[in-house]
Parts: C-alpha cells; sequence; structure tokens
C-alpha cells in the first residue's frame, strides 16, 4: 500500500510538471514578457533593458528551472502587475475559494445523494422523476444565470443573504448552492445508475434471502458498493471547483484564486498564471489520487489488487 | 410424531405481466416436503423452477404476481405473511437459500466473517462474539480450512468451490428448517462439484433439515434427492421417488430428458435422443397439453384437451393423456451410428495435427505494482490428432486449457516447442491458409455472434473476408452451410438475440464449417445449454464429422459428454498432460490418481447411490503456486516422497501415455 501510494504520488507530480511546463513555455512564446512590463509605448532601449535584468535572454528551458527552483524553495516568483510576491498573493485570495469549494461541495453531497438514493429506492416513481426533472434542469441553467437568479431572489427581492463580497460566513451561502447546484445531475444521476445496478446484483438478492430489507438492505449491504464510482466524481468535481469556479467567484465579486487567474491573464502576469496553474494541476492530480486512495479503501479488490 | 408435512404448498401461481400478454411463469404447482426429506425439482431453463422456489421465499421480481390456495410451512400459512414477516420471521431465519453463482453472491467488499455473523445478529439477540463462534464452526462443518482466518478475508480472495462453501455455512447460521439450493453446483469444476454435493448431503442428513434442490442436472438429483418433481412450462409434469421417476419415468418429458443424457443407455457413439425445440414461454390461455408441441407421442386430443393427472399412488403421478407407448417406454438403445463410425479410425496414422513438447509461461504481476511471477500454463505438452478422430481434453478451469487451444489455433505463441498442422508448422502458415485448416467453436453461444450482425452475415462473413467466390456463390453456400446445420433459411436476416440457444450454436458452428476446415476445436460447445439441446447439438457435431471428414479437438469438462463424443481421451492438470489414451482405456481404467478422481466424480444417473468420495483433499490449485514435484501431489491420495520431489515423466502404460510415479497397472482396479 505504501508503495503504492509513493508511486501515485510520483505520477502525480509528473503529470503537474509536464502540463505546467507546457503553459510556461507556451507563454513565452505567445508574448513578450518584457515588453509587457515596460508597457504597449516604452522605448526599445527600456524593454531591452528589462529583458536583460529580468534574464527573459536566456532560453526557456532554463527559466522555467530556475522558477520552479524557487518554487520549492517557497519562492514562487515576484508579481509583474501586482508587484509583490505571488506566494503572498496566491495566500491571500486561496482562503476564499479553498472555504468556497468545500461548502459547495457539501452543498452537491447533501442534495445528490439522497435525490440519487431516493429515486433509485422507487425507480419511476414520483421521487425519480423530481430527482431527474431537477438534474435535467440544473444541467441545462447556465451557472452565471442561476447565480443571477438567486441573487435577484434570495439577496434584492428578499433580502436574507448579501448580494456579493466574501466578508462573513452569509456571503458564501448564495455562491455555495451556485456553484453546488453545477454538479449535481452528474452526481445524482451517478448515485441513481450506480444503485440500481448494485440492487440488481446477486449479493442483495443473497442479502434478501438472508432476511435484509429496506433501509437496511441500502446502507448496510448497497450503499458502499453503489459509491465507488461516485467517490471518483466528487473528487473531479472538487477539482474544477478548487480551480475553476472563476463564473461564480466573478458573479459574487468574490477575492478567490479564480479571479486572480482571470486577472493575471488578462494582465499577462506570467509569473502568477504559472504559480496557479501548477497549483490547480497538482490540486487536480492529488485529489484524484486521494478519489483512488478511498476506493482502495472502500474496495477490498483495489486494495489487494 | 409430527406427520403433518413442513412444507405444503397448494396451486401455486406466478405471473408476470408483460407489454403485450401475461407471462405464466409457474401454473398452479402443488408441493409437498416432509421433515427431514429432500426434493429434487428438474427440468430445463425456462420451466419455472426458480421462480417456484423465489416464490416460496417471496423473493419474486417486482413486476411478479403471485397467488396460491396456500403455500403452509410448519402451519402456518406464508401467504398471508406481508414482506415484514417474511425479513424478520422467514428468509434465512427458517428458511436458508443458496444459488447458483457463488462468484457473484457474496458482497465484494465485507469480508466473509462479517457476512456470516449479519446473518444471525440480524434476526437473534446473540453478541457479535457468539455469532463469531458459530461462524467459525460452520465454516470448519462445510469444510473450509483454518476458519477463523477465514473471517477476515474477503470473496474475491476465495475460490469458487470456497466461496459456495461459505453461502452454504451461511445459509446455515440460523439453522434452518428447510434449505432451498438453486443450482448449487452448477458453475463449479466436477471434482468440487461432487464435493459440494456430498457436503449437502451429509450436512442435510446431520441437521435434519428439509431441503429442496432445485437443478437441471439429472445425474446431481439421483444423488442426493429422496423424491424428484419434473416441471415443465411452470407446471409440474410427474412426481415420486427418485428410484420410480428416473428408473421408471412415465411422462414423455421426462422419458425424453433421461434420453438425451450421453451414457444413460451405457453405449457410447450412439445418437442421443433429442427434445426438439424450447420450453415455450406460456402466455395467453393455454389449450391442451403444453408439451404436445415437443411431444413425440402426442396425439389430437392432447393438442386440444388439458391432461389428468394420473396418479399411481399418493406420491406417485403424472399429467399425461397417457397413450399405451408412453406406458411401454423402455430406456432402449436408439438406432447407433453406421458400423463404420463405431471403429476408431485407423491407428499409426500420421497426425493431422501435432503438437510437440509445447510450453508457455506467463509472467503475471500480482496486486497493481507487486512483482512478476511466473505462471507456467503449459509445460511440455505434446499431443496428437489423427485424422477423423475425436480426441477430448479434459480438465478443470484454470488447467491450461484454454491457452493450449490458443496455441493450436496459432493465437498465442509457446516459448518452446511446436504445432504441426497436416505438416506444416502452424506460425508458417498465411492466416488465410490457417483458416481454411482449423476453426474453433466457442463456448457461450450468447456472446461468441456479434448482435448487431444478421446470421446470414455471420455464417457467411469468413467467406467475405476471405473474398471467396462471388456475392451470389457466398449466399448460396451460406444457405446450404445452414441447411447442413439444421437452421431454418426465415432465420437468414434474424439477429442473434432472436434466436434459442441451440440456434446460435448452430450458427456458430455453420460459421465454423463454411471455411470448410479439417480440424475443428470445439471449446465447451455445449455447456452453456440445456440437456435437451445439448443432446441436439451433440448429435450434429458427429453427423458433420461424418459428412464432412472433420477431426475434432473437443475441449470439455463434462465426461459424460467424452463417453459420448470421444475416440480418445487427454487429461490436463495444471498445465501438463497427465494422462492421453484410447477412450475405454482412459474412462474404464485410468491409471493416474487425478484421472480416477475425475471419473468417480462424473454424476452419472444412479438413484440412490450415494455421492462418491473423490479422495481429494482442497481446490483446484493456483497455477502461480506450483507445487514441487508431481503437479498434483498436494491433493493426491497415493503420494509418496518422491511425488514431493521430483516431476515424473510421461510414461507409456498398456495405450496410455501416463505421467505418474505411481500410475497403476490395469488390473489392480475392477472395471467400473
Amino acid at each position: 500500500m505504501a508503495s503504492y501510494i509513493l508511486r501515485r504520488g510520483l505520477l502525480a507530480l509528473l503529470v503537474a510538471l509536464v502540463v505546467s511546463f507546457g503553459t510556461f513555455a507556451l507563454f513565452y512564446f505567445a508574448t513578450d514578457p518584457a515588453q509587457t512590463i515596460a508597457g504597449e509605448d516604452a522605448p526599445p532601449e527600456m524593454v531591452e533593458e528589462i529583458r536583460q535584468e529580468y534574464g527573459f535572454d536566456r532560453p526557456v528551458s532554463v527559466q522555467y528551472v530556475a522558477w520552479l527552483g524557487g518554487v520549492f524553495q517557497g519562492d514562487f516568483g515576484e508579481s509583474y502587475f501586482w508587484k509583490q510576491p505571488v506566494g503572498e498573493l496566491i495566500r491571500e485570495h486561496a482562503g476564499v475559494t479553498i472555504i468556497l469549494a468545500l461548502s459547495s461541495l457539501m452543498v452537491t453531497i447533501l442534495i445528490a445523494l439522497p435525490l440519487g438514493i431516493g429515486a433509485a429506492l422507487k425507480p419511476n416513481s414520483w421521487v425519480d422523476r423530481f430527482a431527474l426533472s431537477t438534474a435535467v434542469s440544473a444541467q441545462a441553467i447556465p451557472n452565471f444565470w442561476l447565480g443571477l437568479m438567486v441573487i435577484i431572489l434570495l439577496a434584492v427581492m428578499f433580502p436574507i443573504f448579501p448580494v456579493s463580497g466574501d466578508a462573513t460566513w452569509r456571503h458564501y451561502v448564495l455562491p455555495a448552492l451556485v456553484l453546488g447546484a453545477s454538479s449535481v445531475p452528474a452526481v445524482m444521476r451517478l448515485t441513481r445508475t450506480g444503485l440500481l445496478e448494485v440492487l440488481g446484483a446477486d449479493y442483495i438478492r443473497t442479502a434478501r434471502a438472508k432476511g435484509f430489507m429496506g433501509y437496511q438492505l441500502i446502507f448496510r449491504q448497497a450503499l458502499r458498493n453503489a459509491l465507488l464510482p461516485v467517490v471518483s466524481v466528487l473528487a473531479v468535481q472538487l477539482g474544477h471547483k478548487l480551480g475553476g469556479s472563476v463564473v461564480t467567484e466573478s458573479v459574487f465579486s468574490m477575492n478567490g484564486l479564480g479571479r486572480l487567474a482571470v486577472e493575471s491573464i488578462f494582465n499577462s502576469d506570467i509569473p502568477t498564471v504559472q504559480s496557479l496553474i501548477l497549483i490547480f494541476v497538482l490540486t487536480f492530480v492529488l485529489l484524484t489520487l486521494a478519489a483512488d486512495l478511498i476506493n482502495a479503501w472502500l474496495d477490498p479488490r483495489i486494495r489487494m489488487g | 410424531m409430527n406427520t403433518q408435512p413442513l412444507l405444503d404448498i397448494r396451486n401455486l401461481s406466478v405471473e408476470i405481466p408483460t407489454e403485450s400478454s401475461t407471462l405464466k411463469a409457474v401454473r398452479g404447482v402443488d408441493l409437498e416436503l416432509k421433515r427431514g426429506e429432500t426434493l429434487g425439482i428438474v427440468g430445463e431453463s425456462g420451466s419455472g423452477k426458480s421462480m417456484t422456489a423465489l416464490a416460496m421465499m417471496s423473493l419474486l421480481p417486482p413486476a411478479a404476481r403471485r397467488s396460491a390456495a396456500c403455500i403452509n410451512f410448519d402451519g402456518a400459512d406464508l401467504m398471508q405473511a406481508s414482506e415484514h414477516d417474511f425479513a424478520v420471521q422467514v428468509r434465512g431465519q427458517r428458511i436458508g437459500m443458496i444459488f447458483q453463482e457463488p462468484m457473484t453472491s457474496l458482497n465484494p467488499v465485507y469480508t466473509i466473517g462479517r457476512q456470516l455473523k449479519e446473518t444471525m445478529t440480524l434476526h437473534r439477540k446473540v453478541s457479535e462474539s457468539e455469532a463469531e463462534v458459530r461462524a467459525i464452526h460452520l465454516l470448519e462443518k462445510v469444510g473450509l480450512p483454518d476458519p477463523a482466518s477465514r473471517l477476515k478475508q474477503y470473496p474475491h480472495e476465495l475460490s469458487g468451490g470456497q466461496r459456495q462453501r461459505v453461502m452454504i455455512a451461511m445459509a446455515l447460521m440460523n439453522e434452518p428448517e428447510l434449505l432451498i439450493a438453486d443450482e448449487p453446483t452448477t458453475a463449479l469444476d466436477v471434482t468440487i462439484q461432487a464435493q459440494i454435493l456430498r457436503l449437502l448431503r451429509d450436512l442435510q442428513q446431520e441437521l435434519g433439515m428439509s431441503m429442496i434442490l432445485i437443478t437441471h442436472d439429472l445425474g446431481v438429483v439421483s444423488r442426493a434427492a429422496d423424491k424428484i418433481a419434473v416441471m415443465y412450462a411452470g407446471d409440474i409434469v410427474e412426481t415420486g421417488t427418485t428410484e420410480e421417476v428416473l428408473l421408471n419415468p412415465r411422462h414423455p418429458y421426462t422419458q425424453g430428458l433421461l434420453e438425451c443424457v450421453p451414457g444413460y443407455r451405457n453405449g457410447a457413439l450412439k445418437r442421443l435422443g433429442s427434445i426438439p425445440g424450447i420450453v415455450p414461454s406460456m402466455t395467453g390461455t393455454v389449450q391442451g397439453c403444453a408439451f404436445a408441441s415437443r411431444c413425440p407421442r402426442a396425439v389430437d386430443t392432447c393438442r386440444t384437451q388439458t391432461p389428468p393427472s394420473q396418479e399411481i399412488s399418493p406420491q406417485r403421478m403424472y399429467v399425461c393423456h397417457d397413450p399405451q407407448e408412453t406406458r411401454d417406454w423402455q430406456p432402449s438403445p436408439a438406432p447407433g451410428l453406421s458400423q463404420d463410425m463405431l471403429v476408431s479410425p485407423s491407428q499409426g496414422q500420421t497426425p493431422i495435427l501435432s503438437v510437440n513438447s509445447v510450453s508457455c509461461t506467463f509472467s503475471v504481476r500480482r496486486g497493481m505494482f507487486g512483482k512478476r511471477i511466473p505462471l507456467r500454463a503449459m509445460n511440455d505438452i505434446s499431443l496428437q490428432v489423427n485424422k477423423g478422430e475425436v480426441l477430448a481434453l479434459v480438465g478443470e478451469s484454470g488447467c491450461g486449457k484454454t491457452t493450449l487451444t490458443r496455441t493450436i489455433m496459432g493465437l498465442q505463441q509457446p516459448d518452446t516447442g511446436s504445432v504441426v498442422l497436416n505438416g506444416q508448422r502452424i506460425e508458417t502458415l498465411p492466416a488465410m491458409q490457417r483458416a481454411r485448416m482449423i476453426q474453433p467453436i466457442f463456448q457461450d453461444p450468447y456472446s461468441s455472434l456479434n448482435p448487431r450482425k444478421t446470421i446470414g452475415e455471420i455464417i457467411g462473413k469468413p467467406l467475405a473476408v476471405h473474398k471467396l467466390g462471388s456475392r451470389q456463390e457466398q449466399l448460396a453456400k451460406t444457405y446450404s452451410m445452414m441447411e447442413l446445420v439444421g437452421l431454418p433459411r426465415r432465420v437468414f436476416n434474424s439477429y442473434p438475440n432472436q434466436l434459442s440457444g441451440g440456434q446460435r450454436q448452430r450458427a456458430a458452428i455453420g460459421r465454423a464449417l463454411i471455411m470448410r476446415p479439417e480440424v475443428v476445436i470445439c471449446d465447451e460447445p455445449t455447456s452453456a445449454l440445456d440437456v435437451s439441446v445439448q443432446a441436439q447439438i451433440l448429435n450434429l457435431l458427429l453427423d458433420l464429422r461424418d459428412e464432412l471428414d472433420l477431426t475434432y479437438l473437443f475441449v470439455t469438462h463434462n465426461l459424460s459428454v467424452v463417453q459420448h463424443m470421444a475416440d480418445r481421451v487427454a487429461v490436463m492438470y495444471l498445465g501438463e498432460i497427465v494422462e492421453c489414451g484410447d477412450r475405454d482405456d482412459v474412462m474404464l481404467n485410468p491409471r493416474h490418481p487425478y484421472t480416477r478422481a475425475l471419473m468417480d466424480s462424473a454424476l452419472s444417473i444412479a438413484p440412490g447411490e450415494i455421492v462418491p468420495d473423490l479422495g481429494l483433499s482442497g481446490d483446484f490449485p493456483n497455477p502461480m503456486n506450483r507445487p514441487a514435484g508431481c503437479a498434483f501431489n498436494p491433493r493426491c491420495p497415493i503420494a509418496e516422497q518422491v511425488c514431493r520431489e521430483r516431476a515424473p515423466a510421461p510414461e507409456i502404460i498398456g495405450s496410455s501415455l501416463v505421467r505418474c510415479w505411481k500410475a497403476q497397472p490395469s488390473s489392480d482396479r475392477p472395471i467400473a
């Protein structure tokens, strides 16, 4: 098991490095960082001077290694645009994103799992139809529109929650709801089909022949098997939420990593973008790894190979 | 003494509404079972046996509707019991149940121990440790070595036979009064089959339980049941004691079933009897006898009037209009095949197929990142198949049969040794020529035919692939092949799912033979089929051999099929051929202890006879963990020091080749 974790961890690191180098290189071929720092109208001598000073004249691979070496020592470089260390920037913004992602994941789980289980218990009943229509509409409604709608409804018409910002826990309720809703269809459907499939399995027939029925049958026999695929999807969804809640953060004017990333890209702030991408990729692969480990813990067949 | 029957079912019916009509899966079944008695329910698939059992347990699929005058179990009518009563008082508590598929019937994510214990803690106020004591006790009873440590294992760590033992132990946790075993041995290897059946029989007698044994295998019921109910199309057509029903069957269906069993008439190379068609689905109102359409002796009355129940004694009845011939039925030899077929093909001929000292080792990773471990799938295998001969290859799952057949077809490269087909090494043959010389027929006609192609396309495909002849000629050839394998022209445009299992296997045979190969490799071609259909397919294969001058390599684990089909037999164990010789030599006078155990495990129809004790200990070994010395030594009843140290080389004894240090000369063993 230990070597399994180690190997998967190394693999995850490799993936993260490849992706981050790819984006690093792309940036350097697509834009001229010296020009960006100097400004559009700067005289060529000044641009050249900056190029020398920042070391942009070195080969891309050398620059990448230099940057990566810094990263390993906790130094993500200096933001050209915000004129402060990138590490500091990220720390300032990460809290908002992490709280938002985790709370929206809770929203997803609290809505999707009960709906999925209820739908699987009584296929084609009103619960099932309700769950299905919820899934279809949640999938069809664009996230930003849903955000605007809940703002109009719950912040403007009935001012229960604040319209925007990230100062108190009350600020997080609406964005968590909106962001959480986006993952409900996938998770709900997977729970439903997974559980339905498991309920048709031979070992469930065995359990019924042993005298299990109703909720005991679901919770003590079926659910663990049905949740295996759901765990993997939840991990991916959490990854999306940690890395890409750009729309939700923008709609609710929250100062998270998503907005930081967008603004850095608009301003060609290469050190910030690079660092963010490295962090997003790492988060994603580590979450996938975590999902695999949870599955291995749930399923002895994976654990023992 | 309580003379009241434990179980008394009156007029049980199960109906399943479908879109267009209602399927009558069970039609008015009456059953009676005394305490301590074993009832065998026999019939083809679709006869309603399992539905009857599930109805007793109220475990029917949600759409099914159940009705009965009564299902009296120990004096209480189960028809009045609610779902809650069933779960709390009946299932797992007073009636235990074992299912066919041991590989999938245990929950994969929980330990054996938890699954055993919860059966008890669910129903009784017992502590965890009390339940554990009982679980260990029962695991010991069902013959699992080291039961205490088994509790911590998960189902995937056990073999099929071990899992079925766990299933049995689980069903017995609460000392049920009735045990329902639904095809408990069907999915297991033959030697394991005999062990499990013996175990069930012993436990039933020891615990004084009643048992209902549902099976399609007449050999199984003949050894384990006190009385038999034969089911057809949802109804019981004949009942009686095991002896009466099997030795003196009255219903034409029972008679037909018995004629289909290879070896029942003690003659090999005879055409088997067969029952044409399949069990009809009973929908709408049923007119006349349900069996009339397949009955060889049906008269007009059978098609119009419901047959009466003929009662011979209170325990013995059959449902039939009872024409005179039915009463006079004798298990007489059916018309044999032509005389020259009974003669083994000439000896000393150059073999059409020869396998020369083939070995093959795979390396298998244990666990996702575990060490690579060598798995020796074939070890120094040599075989010769002569033209026109049927060589049966016998062995349990995991013995390397599949690797050997793949090697013979040139789909797998051996590490050492060679396969020579008609004087040419198989790997030097171009694919086209190879396809015209050797073709396979697979076990499962449900998955070996492409579901999106029509039968005509499937059979004619090889011609199209090899661009043989014009489109017209290909079509003509396809039609004549369909005729040859007994498929009606109208199924040309049907898809595989519209055909019955037997018809699909006919299509698979047609596809294999359309290239006119000389050698056909039949890999368990009938094991997925009902016994009546199996007989049709075996007859067809023998006829085709005659007509097309074919040579068969017949892979099977069914010894009565071997007895019926083979000229010579090769027995395989853990990647080695341990015995090879003429059929009668190998089957009647086995020299290798493994062959002997195999032959003993064949459950021929012998009412009242006990299930043989094979003297084999343990399960089929894991090929990754080959024992030192003779591969068979850990299970061998006569192993000695030398067997544990050195591997025996093949040796010629009589007409057979045997790989054993202690192979017995022929006179030591009485002819079975």
